[in-house]
């Protein structure tokens, strides 16, 4: 009887609140209640998984009763609780956020009764594919969060979602072929889907199928994360969902195929065969990136694009395959998610307030609402790695890395890292001299309500007085808060939580480099799995010794 | 291992039509690629198995090497149900691009194209008239001159 036992319950509890919420379709404020509770209940049940991990390593439980590697096993190690509590923490305030604009809005009837069990069976396919032990239920983790994605992308069924989420759909859809015929091919070179056992399993393989094999997985994993080529689809289809949906795809989806090329790299295909390629792979992912997001007028399409460019640093620690590179990267995952995350729910309160997300017409929000500012700032410092704050310390661990491999084409990885973070900086500084600094009369296309609001000096934070204008975003509809405390409490605390990250730094990155070492060291996981001593005759991956 | 030469040929002509059909700019013709490609892989999954053999229903005197392999059976199950689900929603948003546009064509982000002379415009703020939000599209709306595209071209 281990801790990791209870480990299933994070993948049905969600479910659970899921069917729940679907009972309720017809009472919203049950509905909300329902799906708080339960998520905090799971974000619990999480933090006890991630300090059982912390203070006793790997563990693992075997479903049904039958013996690994036959039956479905989840592990619970460091890295992957540590991805569940934050992921879980990160939905927990995207959830609350997005009852609170439903709230303040009142239309909680139609597509948006959808929304909170959809929600839920997301986030238990992303709990999922975090624990799972074999291939087979990664897939099926995958499958559950991008089925769920593909509702929340289309939601009210618009023009513009209807033609991203066709985007999105079909991109997927290819991805996970890839991705299954990749575990059908490896399975008939192996006879086995179990991922520890396949640690044993694959190296005995010829090099040349193992070569073969390991590309498969990373080009299907690399479209779900969005690695340049292969990332395209991204900018296009994210900016067009509502802003809660974009901040929890924004957040949490690219990251599971992190993970998951994460373990791909560590635990199946040790060695650093492929680190070259990975390593230009990165470099291009945040520079092409980066310039990207430079050329964008509106701020979400903007973030979107920082989103790619950012994966690239997670790309970059993993191919280095050092302690310190993984340590570094497992540390910008859970950093990325929570900032990435706030930035979009601050657009979110942006486009509300403001009207529009598009930079050419916003101006004066500084003035207008101070909190708003704050809120964009620090989450957006911290994106761009300005020190103190958490984007700086995994990002000067990163280039740390770079540098101690010495190899030319590590330092040039080194250069484009520091460019990446100082372009970052220029696209957030475009941001907050147009939309928060200037006034709006200056906009290249200045927004009406935006110029009265601002002349006659009352920073309005209801539609009231707006309501009269014939046509325009208030006309037909209620008395609505322009900034209700229920949407900016969660961004508040997304936004702490932040902070907390460079705060606690010091045992987030002992716990980091714990998880990368026993990652690297793969014995610990397919002892925990398959009993000890089994994982004896797997070689530590390459940078294992300290 | 033995290869079923059928089961080969088979597969290889589900996916070579699949991608063909992904390649093409109408969606129904993109979602039957897609489900072709899906049924190429299922029987990818399934000639994993090795030969056919007996059910693999437990019985005393049976060899173990006599019974078929259950894993990829079990594979597939789950992949099938996956992929209904998938052409289902697939159907669903295609007949609301349908019923939105009249047109089953993967159409093109208009923000790709002028990404560097975006416009500023704003449907719902800036139009004359309210925005027409019926799923019905009348004729002269297109041409009117408070539509995005024409101010757009306006501009340029």
């Amino acid at each position: 009887m281990n801790a990791a036992s209870v480990a299933p319950l994070a993948v049905i509890l969600p479910f659970i609140g899921a069917a729940l919420a679907f009972l309720f379709i017809r009472h919203p404020k049950a509905q909300r209640t329902v799906t708080i509770s339960t998520l905090a209940l799971t974000l619990c049940l999480e933090a006890f998984l991630l300090y059982s991990a912390w203070t006793q390593g790997v563990q693992a439980v075997t479903l049904g009763g039958w013996p690994p590697p036959f039956g479905i096993s989840m592990v619970v190690d460091e890295f992957s609780s540590l991805m569940l509590v934050v992921s879980t923490t990160v939905s927990l305030a995207v959830l609350v956020y997005a009852a609170g604009q439903g709230m303040a809005d009142g239309d909680e009837d139609g597509p948006v009764s959808i929304f909170h069990p959809t929600y839920m069976i997301l986030v238990a396919g992303v709990s999922n594919a975090f624990l799972a032990g074999d291939l087979f239920n990664l897939y099926v983790g995958f499958e559950i969060l991008l089925t769920a994605s593909y509702v929340l992308m289309t939601l009210g069924g618009t023009g513009p979602r209807v033609r991203a989420g066709v985007t999105y759909v079909v991109v997927s859809v290819i991805s996970s072929v890839l991705f299954l015929v990749s575990i059908a091919m490896i399975y008939a070179a192996t006879g086995t889907i179990n991922m520890a056992d396949l640690a044993l399993r694959l190296d005995a393989l010829d090099p040349g199928t193992n070569m073969m094999l390991h590309l498969m997985l990373v080009v299907a994993f690399g479209i779900k994360a969005a690695m340049f080529p292969l990332s395209f689809w991204l900018p296009d289809s994210y900016p067009t969902a509502p802003a809660p949906v974009t901040a929890v795809f924004a957040g949490l989806l690219t990251k599971v195929g992190v993970y998951a090329l994460v373990r791909t790299e560590t635990l199946l295909f040790p060695g650093d065969r492929i680190n070259s390629f990975l390593m230009v792979t990165a470099l291009l992912t945040m520079v092409v990136g980066i310039l990207g997001a430079i050329a964008q007028i509106d701020i979400k399409r903007m973030l979107s694009f920082t989103l790619v460019s950012h994966i690239g640093y997670m790309v970059f620690g993993l191919a280095m395959s050092s302690l310190l590179g993984l340590a570094s990267t497992v540390y910008y995952v859970a950093h990325h998610i929570t900032v990435q995350t706030s930035l979009f729910l601050v657009a979110g309160l942006i486009d509300r307030r403001g009207g529009t997300t598009n930079m050419d017409r916003l101006g004066g929000l500084a003035r207008l609402s101070p909190l708003l500012a704050v809120l964009f700032f620090i989450p957006a410092m911290n994106l761009a790695g300005i020190p103190p704050f958490s984007g700086f310390l995994g990002k000067l661990g990163l280039l740390q890395a770079g540098v101690d491999l010495g190899t030319p084409l590590a330092y040039v990885l080194v250069a484009g890292g520091a460019a990446t973070s100082l372009l970052t900086l220029l696209a957030m500084a475009r941001v907050w001299n147009r939309a928060f600094w200037r006034t709006p009369e200056d906009a290249e296309h200045p927004d009406p309500v935006l110029v009265a609001t601002t002349s006659d000096g009352s920073a309005l934070r209801t539609s009231r007085l707006l309501t009269d204008q014939p046509s325009g975003r208030f006309s037909g509809k209620g008395v609505m808060d322009l900034l209700p405390r229920t949407m900016v409490g969660p961004t508040m605390a997304l936004v702490a939580v932040g902070v907390a990250l460079t705060l606690f730094a010091g045992p987030l990155f002992q716990l980091s480099g714990q998880a990368a070492g026993s990652m690297l060291e793969r014995t610990p996981y397919i002892d925990a799995v398959l009993g000890p001593g089994a994982g004896a005759g797997a070689a530590p991956d390459a940078g294992a010794a300290p | 291992m033995t290869v079923n030469i059928t089961l080969l040929v088979v597969m290889g002509t589900l996916f070579a039509v699949g991608v063909y059909l992904i390649l093409e700019r109408s969606l129904t013709r993109v979602m039957l690629g897609l489900m072709l490609i899906t049924n190429g892989a299922n029987l990818l999954i399934l000639s994993t198995g090795g030969p056919a053999g007996l059910a693999p229903l437990f019985g005393k005197d049976i060899p173990p090497e006599a019974y078929n392999d259950p894993l990829p059976q079990a594979l597939i199950l789950t992949s099938i149900v996956i992929s209904f689900a998938v052409t289902a929603f697939l159907l669903g948003i295609i007949y609301r691009s349908w019923v939105l546009s009249r047109q089953d064509e993967v159409q093109d982000d208009i923000e790709d194209r002028r990404v560097a002379n975006q416009p500023s415009f704003d449907a719902e703020d800036d139009a004359e008239m309210p925005a027409e939000t019926t799923e019905f599209i009348k004729a002269e709306a297109e041409e009117s001159p408070g539509t995005p595209t024409s101010r757009a071209k306006g501009e340029e």
